[in-house]
């Protein structure tokens, strides 16, 4: 089975304190680590087993800079055969349905079974690009996949509902599922895996290789357009407690005290 | 008349949530561009779920079919597709849910509509749709415009518009209409609904509970937490990645995905907020965060906030408890 893979080389910012840039458009990522997106860590891992189990090939495309080489490397050293980058510097302001046209110029042209995806990035968090790429290739899709088996042909996929609630969905191929987390444990990539990784090829697309027009992407060619970023106002007013960790604790026992609830 | 469409979201029988929120903004947004409140639903036997929404819509746009008994994004998308052609509305509201991901990518790239996902709030301004949506985990808000159209589609939050029944209510006439009646080559087909699991702990009932997200940072963490949990006699629960990672069973999941709570007391220890997991525990009576960053989503949704090692943090408190114990035994 030939699989591929979109990836997205992001700011890891689960845990980082965030500052918003002078621009005021964006954040300051100074400072910041990035790596794969974690949705599509997942996805990676989900096509490399199905390559060990079904045999085929699976070949990684991203949107992005140079940086973005060490998110195709890791997943060149987790298992996949290929690495794709598309960028150029027309590019700058693409939203989620410009990135999905790009995708779209160079997987049209390539074989494959099945593509995945990461149901949304921990950036922009969209959840567009996969269901607009099946839109553009003609291909059935199934988005919050939580697992994937094939049966005489097609796929059966359980899809991620609200409440603990899952749907299962046949599926015929090819066809492009968005990957939720948690579908497997991804494995963990060695450092020599990666050092080897480092000498394999990454082939680089530009917009005149895909055939993409420059009115196509960039702001002219998205959906949406940022106008200013902030930080979200609080809902409730917070009281902070400080202090050494023991006063903490007497604190907020005393809180729990003042309510009954020790 | 311009028209605002909002898709009905209906599961099992029953109109979930966000079809109330999605209505009350389209009202509010209705008043300031002069349009009318179209509700679309679609499916099988659901006259009853129709005339619900008559009394929330102008009016109520039902097709009814046999193959739409469940939710299938293809033959929504044949229906929907007609219906927007038709009704040239001024703009598509859908949830941001399980359902409206797997719809309204696809269908405004289908139609070259303008889209907008997850939004928090919608604003009409000269003439463009302007947006706010959150970004990086809910970390930063983003006021963003649609590319100009004389149609927009967005997506909206759970929990972002505060439902309110419009008063007297409305009486929208029903218009049957149908599905494209062949055409539809269904290349994905439903199998069937799975329930969650029968879990062995329902945090659902607990008086107080103790959850932990990221910042629990390993496995054999955890039972030190579950050790606080219990002293203070509560439960432990947990965020989506911690389930993700395989540390604790899907039952102690609360956020969309997981269980929705109400304690009396919230205990979050190395939680950022994501709103998935918010929108499960903000309704909870006393919330005391602990996290290292300052910024973290989840103090805005606090009543108080520890700004330090959640590892300092839990020792003290579990001794300060448990001396209070040896004190009243």
């Amino acid at each position: 089975m030939d699989i591929i893979v979109c990836v997205k080389h992001v700011p890891d910012t689960a845990e980082a304190e965030i500052k918003i840039d002078t621009s005021g458009k964006d954040i300051e990522k100074r400072g910041l680590v990035f790596d794969i997106n974690e949705w599509d860590d997942y996805a990676v891992e989900e096509a490399v087993r199905i390559k060990e189990k079904l045999g085929g090939t699976v070949t990684v495309v991203t949107v992005g800079p140079e940086d973005a080489d060490s998110t195709l490397r890791k997943c060149l050293a987790r298992g996949a055969d290929k690495a794709i980058r598309i960028t150029d510097p027309k590019i700058y302001g693409s939203d989620a349905y410009v990135i999905a046209k790009m995708l779209y110029s160079v997987i049209k042209n390539m074989h494959f079974d099945l593509i995945l995806a990461g149901a949304q990035t921990s950036d922009d968090g969209s959840a567009v690009v996969g269901p607009v790429l099946a839109e553009l290739l003609g291909i059935p899709h199934a988005t919050l996949v939580k697992k994937i088996e094939f049966r005489d042909g097609k796929a059966v996929v359980k899809r991620e509902l609200e409440g603990g609630f899952e749907e299962v969905l046949e599926v015929d191929l090819p066809a492009l599922f968005t990957i939720q987390t948690g579908i497997n444990e991804p494995r963990y990539v060695s450092i020599m895996a990666i050092r080897r990784a480092m000498q394999r090829e990454i082939k680089v697309m530009t917009l005149m290789d895909i055939g993409l027009d420059e009115k196509e992407v960039g702001e002219a060619g998205s959906w949406l357009r940022i106008e200013s970023l902030f930080i979200p106002p609080a809902e409730k007013k917070v009281e902070f407690i400080s202090g050494r960790p023991d006063e903490i604790a007497s604190k907020i026992i005393e809180i729990l005290e003042r309510r009954g609830l020790v | 008349m311009a028209v605002i469409l909002v898709l009905a979201e209906h599961r099992q029988g029953q109109l979930r949530d966000i079809t109330f929120e999605m209505l009350t903004k389209a009202h509010e947004l209705s008043g300031r561009v002069g349009a009318e409140v179209v509700s679309v639903v679609l499916g099988k036997d659901i006259k009853n779920i129709a005339s619900v929404l008559a009394e929330y819509s102008n009016r109520v746009l039902l097709v009814e079919d046999a193959r739409l008994e469940h939710f299938n994004s293809d033959l929504y998308q044949a229906g929907l597709s007609r219906i927007i052609r038709e009704q040239r509305p001024l703009l598509t509201i859908i949830g941001h849910t399980s359902y409206g991901i797997e719809l309204a990518p696809r269908l405004a790239a289908a139609l070259n509509i303008p889209l907008a996902t997850d939004c928090i709030d919608l604003a009409f301004e000269n003439g463009s749709l302007k947006v706010t949506r959150q970004m990086y985990g809910g970390k930063v808000n983003v006021k963003a415009v649609l590319h100009k159209s004389e149609t927009y589609m967005v997506t909206v939050r759970q929990g972002s518009f505060t439902a309110q029944k419009p008063s007297p209510p409305l009486s929208g006439k029903i218009e049957e209409l149908s599905l494209p009646p062949e055409g539809i080559a269904l290349k994905k087909r439903f199998i069937e609904y799975v329930p969650p699991p029968p879990g062995g702990v329902d945090i659902t009932s607990a008086n107080i509970i103790v959850a932990v997200g990221r910042g629990i940072k390993d496995k054999n963490n955890i039972p030190v937490v579950e050790e606080l949990a219990k002293s203070l006699g509560g439960v432990l629960a947990c965020t989506r990645p911690v389930v993700d990672k395989g540390w604790l069973p899907s039952d102690r999941q609360v956020g969309i995905s997981g269980r929705t709570v109400k304690p009396k007391l919230y205990i979050a220890l190395g939680i950022s907020g994501a709103f998935q997991h918010i929108l499960g525990m903000k309704n909870s009576e006393i919330i005391i965060s602990v996290n290292k960053d300052p910024k973290a989503p989840i103090f805005g949704f606090s009543d108080y906030g520890v700004v330090d090692d959640l590892f300092k943090i839990i020792p003290a408190l579990k001794s300060k408890i448990d001396e209070i114990k040896a004190k009243k035994t």
